[in-house]
Formats: C-alpha cells, sequence, structure tokens
C-alpha cells in the first residue's frame, strides 16, 4: 500500500470521519488517496480556518479533530490554528506535505521546517521519514493528541513517503516510555483534599476548560451541590456548571461578575478543578485570594503551583479525581452563612447594561439564549463579541460555548463555528462576531456555502476593534490609534457568496431577524448595527487585584 | 542558584532542539549541558547544570521537561548525595622558568600536561566545581589561552 493510502485507512482505523483542509504541490499523492477514500473532506479557502475548523469540531464534540495542508506555505497558514488548539487544549491531528526527502534542508520550492515551527505550539510533532513509520507515527499521534491534558500533534510526511509502499500494519496498541500521565489522584492527596473541604466555611469552585474536556460536568454538578459551594468558571469552562444554577457564579476574572470575582477573594477554600490560574483569571497575583487554601486538581503536572501557591495539589484525570473525592468527603462543610453572602453580592453588583440610542449588544445575546433556551452551539471571535457572549448568555450544557480563551485568535469563531455544525449537525450553531474579527476568515463563506454549512453569524458591527478601542478609551485618553475599521456591506456580501444576509438596525427587529435567521437553510450573515462605543463591563484593569473592578453596577 | 538535572530521552533527531526551546521559550537558563548515548544507543543521557531563583522555578523546570513526550526520566540532584565531576581542557603559557611551579599546582589536582610544544602546553584536568574553580584561578597567573569545558556530569 502507498504511503498516502496508508494515512487514509489509518485516519479510517482511528475513526476520523472528516479532514479539513486545502490541496498543494506536496500532498498530491495524499489528494489522490483522497479522491475515492470513505472519508470526507471538507475543502476550506484558506489553511488556517481548516484548522479552526478542526478545531471546533473537537471542541464541539470531544473527538480528534484532522486537518491537512501543504508544505511550505501550507503548513505556515496552519500554525495560528494549531498554536489556538495548543493553548485551549484541544485534541487535533495537523497532517502536512513536505518536501521530498532528499530535499530536506536545501531550501526546496515551498519547504519550510514545519517541525521546527511547531515544536513549541504542539504536544509533540513528528517528521515521518520512513513510510515503514506511518501507521504507528498516526496511531502514536492520536494516542497522545487525544490521552493526558489534549493537544494538537503535528505529522510532517514528505511527498515521497506518501508514495512509497510499505504492507499496512496497524498497531493494537501504543507504548510511549515518556508519556505515562496519571489518571487517578493520589490517595493520600484526596483524603487531605477532603478534610479541607470539609472544614472550610467559605469555599469556592474555580471550574476550568479541562472539566469540560474531562467529561466531568455531573461530577461537577454533584460536589457542588453536595459541600453547597459555589461555582466560578473561566472562560474556559463556560457550560461546565449550568448557569442557571442558584450555586452559579458565571465567569470570573478581568471580565467576570462582580460577585464571582468577590467570593474568590473572600473564600477561605479554592477547589481549582481543570483550571490553570491565568493572568485573566487573577489579576494580580500577590492580591490573589490572600485568605483561601488551594486545592488544584489537574491532569497536567505543570499547571500546579505555576502561578498561584498551591496547598493540596492532586494530579490525575478532573472526572476520575471528583468521583473519588466525592466519595471521600464524608462530613459537609457549613456554608450557609457564606452563601448569603454571594447572595447578597449577587443582588447588589447583578450584570448590568443600559440601552442607549442604537442596539445594545448585550440584549442580542438575552434574545439569542431567549430564543434557544440555551440548546444551541455558541461560538465567538475575539474581544468584546467574545465577552459579551461569555456574559450574556447562559451556558447550561458542556460544550455549548467555544471560544479562544488562551490564544485570543480573532478570525476564529466563524471557521470553528462550521466545524462544530459538521460536528453536531442537528444543532444550531451561532457564531457571535465583531466586525473586526469576521473580516479574519471571511473567505469561508464560500466553504460554507459549498457545503452547505449552515451556521448563523451574528456580526456586532460597531465599525471598532471594539476591545481595543475601549482600552483606548480607558487608558489612553481616547486616543483611537487605528481601532476604527470599515468594513464591506455584509448583506451584501453574504449574497454574492450565495448566503443570505440581513441587517438590523433596530432593538425591535432584533428577534425577529434572529428568528428569521434560525428559520432559513442557509448560513445567513446578520449583520447588527450596535451602539458603537458600547463597552465590556465590568472590567478589572491590568495588573490590578480582581475586586478592584471598574464599570457595570459593580 | 544552580542546579544539576539529568533526563534520559529518547535517541532521536529533535530532542535536543525540543529541550533547548523549552528552556528559550520558558526564559530558564542552562549553564551547562553534556549529552551522550546510553548503553541503550536508543536513549541518550543529558545532564544540565540549570539556574532557578527559587524553588517554584525549578519544579517548573522538572515538570516542563518531564511533560515532553521524548524524555523519558527526570532527575534532580539537588538534594541527592551525588557525585559530579567536569573535565576541562585548557592551553596555558608554559615557559621553562615556570615549568616546576605549574608542575606543583597539577601534582595538588586531577590535573597533567597531555601534550606539549614550544612555549605552550594543553593540561587536563577532572573535578568537581569547586576543584576546577581552585585549579584556574590558580593557573591564571601563567596566561591560559584557551579553556574548553565538559559541563557537569553527575551520578548518584
Amino acid at each position: 500500500m502507498k504511503g498516502a493510502n496508508i494515512l487514509i485507512e489509518s485516519l479510517l482505523k482511528e475513526n476520523a470521519e472528516v479532514v479539513f483542509g486545502y490541496p498543494g504541490g506536496a500532498v498530491l499523492p495524499i489528494f489522490d488517496a483522497l479522491y475515492d477514500a470513505k472519508l470526507r473532506f471538507i475543502l476550506t479557502r484558506h489553511e488556517q480556518a481548516a484548522a479552526h475548523m478542526a478545531d471546533g469540531y473537537a471542541r464541539s464534540t470531544g473527538k480528534t479533530g484532522v486537518c491537512l495542508a501543504t508544505s511550505g506555505p501550507g503548513a505556515t497558514n496552519l500554525t495560528t490554528g494549531i498554536a489556538t488548539a495548543y493553548m485551549d487544549s484541544i485534541p487535533m491531528i495537523a497532517i502536512t506535505g513536505q518536501v521530498k526527502t532528499s530535499l530536506i534542508g536545501n531550501d526546496a520550492f515551498q519547504e519550510a521546517d514545519v517541525t521546527g515551527i511547531t515544536r513549541s505550539i504542539t504536544k509533540h510533532n513528528y517528521l515521518v521519514k520512513d513510510v515503514k513509520n506511518l501507521a504507528r507515527t498516526i496511531k502514536e499521534a492520536f494516542h497522545i493528541a487525544s490521552t493526558g491534558r489534549p493537544g494538537p500533534v503535528l505529522i510532517d510526511i514528505p511527498v515521497d513517503v506518501q508514495q512509497q509502499d510499505a504492507e499496512f500494519i496497524w498497531p493494537e496498541s501504543v507504548l510511549i516510555r515518556g508519556y505515562k500521565p496519571t489518571y487517578y489522584g493520589h490517595p493520600g492527596q484526596i483524603k487531605k483534599a477532603a478534610r479541607l473541604i470539609s472544614r472550610s466555611k467559605k469555599p469556592v469552585i474555580y471550574a476550568g476548560g479541562g472539566v469540560i474536556l474531562s467529561g466531568a460536568h455531573y461530577e461537577l454538578k454533584e460536589l457542588a451541590e453536595k459541600i453547597h459551594a459555589p461555582v466560578a468558571m473561566t472562560l474556559m469552562g463556560l457550560g461546565a456548571f449550568p448557569a442557571n444554577s442558584h450555586l452559579s457564579l458565571g465567569m470570573l476574572g478581568m471580565h467576570g461578575t462582580a460577585y464571582a470575582n468577590h467570593a474568590i477573594m473572600e473564600s477561605d477554600l479554592i477547589i481549582a478543578i481543570g483550571a490553570r490560574f491565568d493572568d485573566r483569571v487573577t489579576g494580580r497575583i500577590d492580591a490573589f485570594a490572600p485568605q483561601a487554601k488551594v486545592i488544584h486538581i489537574d491532569i497536567d503536572p505543570s499547571s500546579i503551583s505555576k502561578n498561584v501557591r498551591v496547598d493540596i495539589p492532586v494530579v490525575g484525570d478532573v472526572k476520575n479525581v471528583l468521583g473519588q473525592l466525592l466519595e471521600e468527603i464524608k462530613q459537609m462543610p457549613e456554608t450557609e452563612d457564606w452563601l448569603k453572602t454571594v447572595e447578597t453580592w449577587k443582588k447588589k453588583y447583578p450584570l448590568a447594561y443600559r440601552d442607549k440610542n442604537k442596539i445594545s449588544p448585550q440584549y442580542i445575546m438575552e434574545e439569542i439564549y431567549d430564543i434557544t433556551k440555551g440548546d444551541t452551539i455558541i461560538t465567538t471571535e475575539v474581544g468584546q463579541n467574545q465577552m459579551w457572549a461569555a456574559q450574556w448568555y447562559k451556558y447550561l450544557y458542556p460544550r455549548s460555548f467555544i471560544s479562544s480563551g488562551g490564544l485570543g485568535t480573532m478570525g476564529f469563531g466563524f471557521p470553528a463555528a462550521m466545524g462544530a455544525k459538521i460536528g453536531c449537525p442537528e444543532k444550531t450553531v451561532f457564531d457571535i462576531a465583531g466586525d473586526g474579527s469576521i473580516q479574519m476568515n471571511i473567505q469561508e463563506l464560500a466553504t460554507c456555502v459549498c457545503n452547505k454549512i449552515n451556521v448563523k453569524v451574528a456580526i456586532l458591527n460597531n465599525g471598532y476593534l471594539g476591545m481595543v478601542r475601549q482600552w483606548q478609551e480607558l487608558f489612553y485618553k481616547k486616543r483611537y490609534s487605528y481601532t476604527c475599521i470599515s468594513g464591506p456591506d455584509f448583506v451584501k456580501l453574504a449574497e454574492s457568496y450565495g448566503a443570505a444576509g440581513i441587517r438590523v438596525t433596530k432593538k425591535e427587529d432584533v428577534r425577529k431577524a434572529l428568528e428569521k435567521a434560525i428559520s432559513i437553510d442557509n448560513v445567513v450573515f446578520i449583520d447588527f448595527h450596535i451602539e458603537q462605543e458600547e463597552n465590556v463591563f465590568p472590567m478589572v484593569p491590568a495588573g490590578e487585584a480582581i475586586n478592584r473592578m471598574i464599570g457595570g453596577m459593580a | 542558584m544552580r542546579h544539576i538535572i539529568s533526563a534520559t530521552v529518547d535517541n532521536k533527531p529533535g530532542v535536543l532542539a525540543r529541550i533547548a526551546g523549552l528552556f528559550s521559550a520558558r526564559g530558564y537558563n542552562i549553564a551547562s549541558l553534556a549529552v551522550s548515548e546510553t548503553l541503550d544507543p536508543t536513549i541518550s543521557y543529558l545532564t544540565m547544570v540549570v539556574e532557578a531563583e527559587d524553588e517554584r522555578i525549578l519544579e517548573q523546570i522538572k515538570k516542563q521537561l518531564n511533560k515532553l513526550i521524548d524524555v523519558i526520566t527526570v532527575t534532580d540532584f539537588t538534594k541527592k548525595d551525588h557525585i559530579e565531576r567536569e573535565l576541562v581542557l585548557l592551553k596555558i603559557d608554559y615557559s621553562s622558568k615556570d615549568k616546576a611551579k605549574i608542575e606543583t599546582i597539577l601534582n595538588k589536582y586531577v590535573a597533567k600536561i597531555v601534550s606539549h610544544q614550544e612555549n605552550t602546553a594543553i593540561i587536563e584536568a577532572v573535578g568537581n566545581q569547586e576543584q576546577i574553580k581552585q585549579l584556574l584561578s590558580a593557573l591564571l597567573q601563567f596566561g591560559i589561552k584557551e579553556l574548553v569545558r565538559t559541563g557537569r556530569l553527575a551520578i548518584a
């Protein structure tokens, strides 16, 4: 069997159902094999979008996403998408063509040192120089990408390796001597954690994306309800715990709710679960939760005690560890007073906005929630649109919120929505976009229309790169340096691609437009002309303690 | 503070680049690095001297190393009884009037002249950090022209 066919057979063995990518010289043999392969292939209009689609597919389904590009520029175009997946621990396989093995290092046409370039943005990567190693490499790559703390793995395959013949031998198992993730918490640590929880008076659960990755939302709910502790979520953790529960504090951190931030700061115990104390969460680190002891549950030991001193580290898969912990906790903490305090914060500092002349973006998010009742997938771009989507929609289910958290990649939301729609065709998928971000991968309209990937794109159009403008307003004396951005007529643009476009300029038309967009059996761009200088509040200025919030009602 | 850390790694192309990349990406400093094959040719042994301001950074360095797929084991010698050695080769001015003095110094250490021509000698010395430091400062007065060192090796 030829190397290219070995690749296809291996992908099928790994139950891949779809590959996102773009052809080119160094992957011609692979594309020849794809021609009659039993594998769905989505031809994108840019390799970056292919990586984001594979990512969105992975985030929405929990399966490993696969993307494919040619050597040199094809591969370098993938890198933003790979880095995005890496920062958010998303299982992904990126396959790249490479120049002939005999030409590697010769500055050949479309050659780039792709394993070198992607070393720091992949969990692992491979250059396959011998076709006999190809099947085993793919097996290993899927194993590494999807286990432990997940992440992208890149496989660089020279074009001659794709053409060489070898027997297809699919290994039954993998043994990688340097890779043995810890899946269960150490019983001694579990005991200590349980004891600390029982004795706490003001516990807060701080839940991150790891809860969703590990499928531990059920265990998290059980724990919160068992010990009566409020739950604050990171951006990546939204959906891990139902936002409509009385124990939910919503999101914490820079644009988190005031009550989540107050709760964390005043707590005597933080139970961090699958989260990594990112700077957007902790604010000024030496002022972070001064009285709190910290239990940190994470599968990646290097996440523990990286930013914040941890009292009880528990290394293991979140789902397993929470199961162990639930069994171990016998005595419940007395949190009645604490929950009352939290409740008063919730009443005193609710999320709030005031309607001005034009449409409020927050209102659009509320309406989307009201129509869909949480049963939809929301993806976002990056900036104000992302924060409004995080704050004003109630995420009730894991994998219902998809956003580039760690890297903060503009242009992510639209292709990610497409990947999610392909993974979950029965779901309505909304990309919440800004007029800046959407222009970064807008060419994928063609991919949408060709493949009937009917996502809905709500463009919160304010004519600005809103988040940067907000910082300029607040911290740079309103000197709006190059943040006023123009765009096309989004309705006409959508129509020119064969998609549908709706423009909304009045508040009273928002709901109608959303309902119409959902009912149209096509890709829809909804161009919402929103309040131009609306800000995301509350906000913790960079470098401040997270209870020093400005704006909103806090 | 300097710490000796060793790692066994897969003996494959690119592994050293991964480790070097990890250190540069995270802003850690390597003071010395020695790499060689082990009895098992599929495994290489790395000995690194790293600079870490505090315990937290040292912990991070070890964890990040362990996280690399190609890294099999990581050993920290900081709190372990261990033997450490470094080999140094140096080229020194070797005029007849200094011969005796130099010989006396060399005799105090595990050091010897391995080659000499006219006014230059090449000295080989082996020792721990302190011994090498003392030897070098003793020889400084004679004019050290070139100096190469292996970096520290350690075994527990």
